[in-house]
């Protein structure tokens, strides 16, 4: 697999890889976003307790889950980065971070917009939502690093090494805030967070899974597209490509 | 090679002629400190309630004010470069700085404590337990905000990229110490928190210089 893998470290390789790529990505990403939202969100049947409120599930558990996927995708990047010292995989770092940030804000504002309705609060300490929000500060750190610097490299490098110390942090802060909660108080929304869901609802949720992840790797093929072109652009081959459009 | 000891004692000399550097934040600390009570009010038993939670909220802002200048100078006059150039290892500098930062930020809260006991009508059980966490848990506070500092030291704007950078990776420790000092004091045992404590300083001792290390020589290639 290394050796299929290791000419796609070269930026122009990799460029035109990630360019034919992405239409068959952003088509497949369209067709099962729309598929997965509009069975879930049209066709479903109404909860027999949340009512119809409970369809925001449908947007809300596949960017929770794909903020931590991106997450994983960013780190095993910049894994790549630091010890291969390959420049693109620096570059996909930044290209994952603020894709895997909106993934999370989106995740937080659904929950805040379905926990009113059900828990009567917008915001509660509880160890999910706290968690989720430190992630959120930790996309936030890489992608204000990396603007730090005013020499792109070394931004793109130590964005790339906080990263990984974020990964390796997270479990610890998660357990740790998982800790804590449950000192304070019993699990009140802990019953809420896995409900044996019903088949019909279920189906949906993995189209709507599949739709997010789609749109992850599109949005990263276009977004690291861009980066390689910015990055390479005194190169003679950039120079061809622009020059040939 | 030059060793730990001279590095140690190099970083000593400088804190020694530079007292605004390891005075000012442990002033911070006391100001902090009370500001809370000017803030949510005089009530001694809310304020001994909420005591944990202040005492390392400042412990946390006073150690990371001073964290930015931490590698600020060496940056400038140009003795990370040379150590890398040299090809001299950077372990022993960066555990001196390490240790020196503790020594001069950390070793004055814990030894404040009792100080801030009587702020806060702390008792016998509590303050020992703030004391006990504020030991095990303040070179956590120097190792990482060394790491912030090593990370930021190239960077345009420093200073508060560093607060946003770290303080997320100070939460764990604030769960622990805060639920040690409140176990303690209600008459619970908190023998539990501080070797979680015990375990995260260890842990971090264990990576974080190597995370350093590599943040300095990005930094200066």
């Amino acid at each position: 697999m290394f050796k299929w893998l290791h000419p796609l470290a070269k930026p122009e390789t990799l460029y035109h890889f990630c360019g034919k790529l992405s239409p068959w990505l952003m088509a497949a990403a369209l067709f099962t976003l729309l598929l997965g939202n509009i069975w879930g969100l049209g066709f479903t049947p109404t909860d027999y307790q949340q009512g119809d409120s409970y369809r925001i599930i449908h947007i809300h558990v596949p960017s929770a889950i794909m903020s931590m996927g991106a997450y994983m995708a960013m780190a095993i990047a910049a894994f790549t980065a630091l010890v291969w010292q390959i420049k693109t995989a620096q570059w996909a770092v930044l290209a994952i971070a603020p894709i895997g940030a909106v993934y999370t804000a989106i995740a937080l504002l659904t929950g805040m917009a379905w926990g009113e309705p059900m828990w009567g609060a917008w915001w509660v300490w509880d160890a999910r939502l706290t968690s989720q929000l430190i992630l959120l500060f930790l996309y936030f750190g890489v992608m204000a690093l990396h603007g730090a610097f005013s020499d792109r490299q070394t931004g793109a490098k130590v964005a790339s090494l906080l990263a990984v110390i974020g990964t390796i942090n997270l479990p610890i802060i998660h357990f740790s805030v998982e800790w804590w909660n449950t000192l304070h108080q019993g699990a009140t929304i802990t019953k809420f967070a896995k409900p044996s869901i019903d088949p019909s609802m279920l189906w949906p949720l993995l189209m709507s899974l599949l739709a997010f992840k789609l749109v992850m790797l599109w949005l990263t093929c276009v977004r690291l597209r861009t980066a390689i072109l910015e990055n390479e652009q005194h190169r003679p081959w950039v120079k061809q490509l622009v020059g040939k459009v | 090679m030059v060793s730990y000891g001279v590095f140690l004692q190099r970083e000593l000399r400088l804190l020694a002629r530079q007292k605004s550097d390891w005075l000012n934040p442990v002033l911070f600390f006391i100001i902090v400190l009370t500001l809370f009570p000017i803030g949510v009010g005089p009530e001694p038993n809310m304020l001994r309630i909420m005591a944990p939670g202040i005492v390392w909220i400042a412990a946390l802002l006073s150690v990371l004010l001073a964290a930015e200048r931490l590698f600020k100078d060496d940056y400038r006059n140009g003795v990370i470069e040379q150590l890398v150039a040299a090809r001299h290892a950077l372990q022993p500098f960066v555990l001196a700085k390490i240790s020196a930062n503790w020594l001069s930020t950390g070793l004055p809260l814990v030894l404040l404590s009792p100080l801030v006991a009587l702020l806060f009508n702390l008792e016998l059980p509590a303050l020992q337990a703030m004391a006990l966490t504020l030991l095990l848990g303040t070179p956590v506070l120097s190792l990482l905000s060394v790491l912030g500092a090593a990370i930021t030291v190239s960077a345009d704007k420093g200073g508060i990229l560093l607060a946003l950078l770290i303080l997320p990776l100070y939460i764990p420790l604030l769960i622990f110490a805060s639920a040690a000092i409140e176990a303690a004091s209600m008459g619970l045992a908190y023998q539990g928190q501080l070797a979680i404590l015990l375990a995260i300083v260890l842990f971090a001792l264990a990576l974080v210089p190597m995370a350093v290390c590599s943040a300095l020589k990005i930094n200066v290639s």
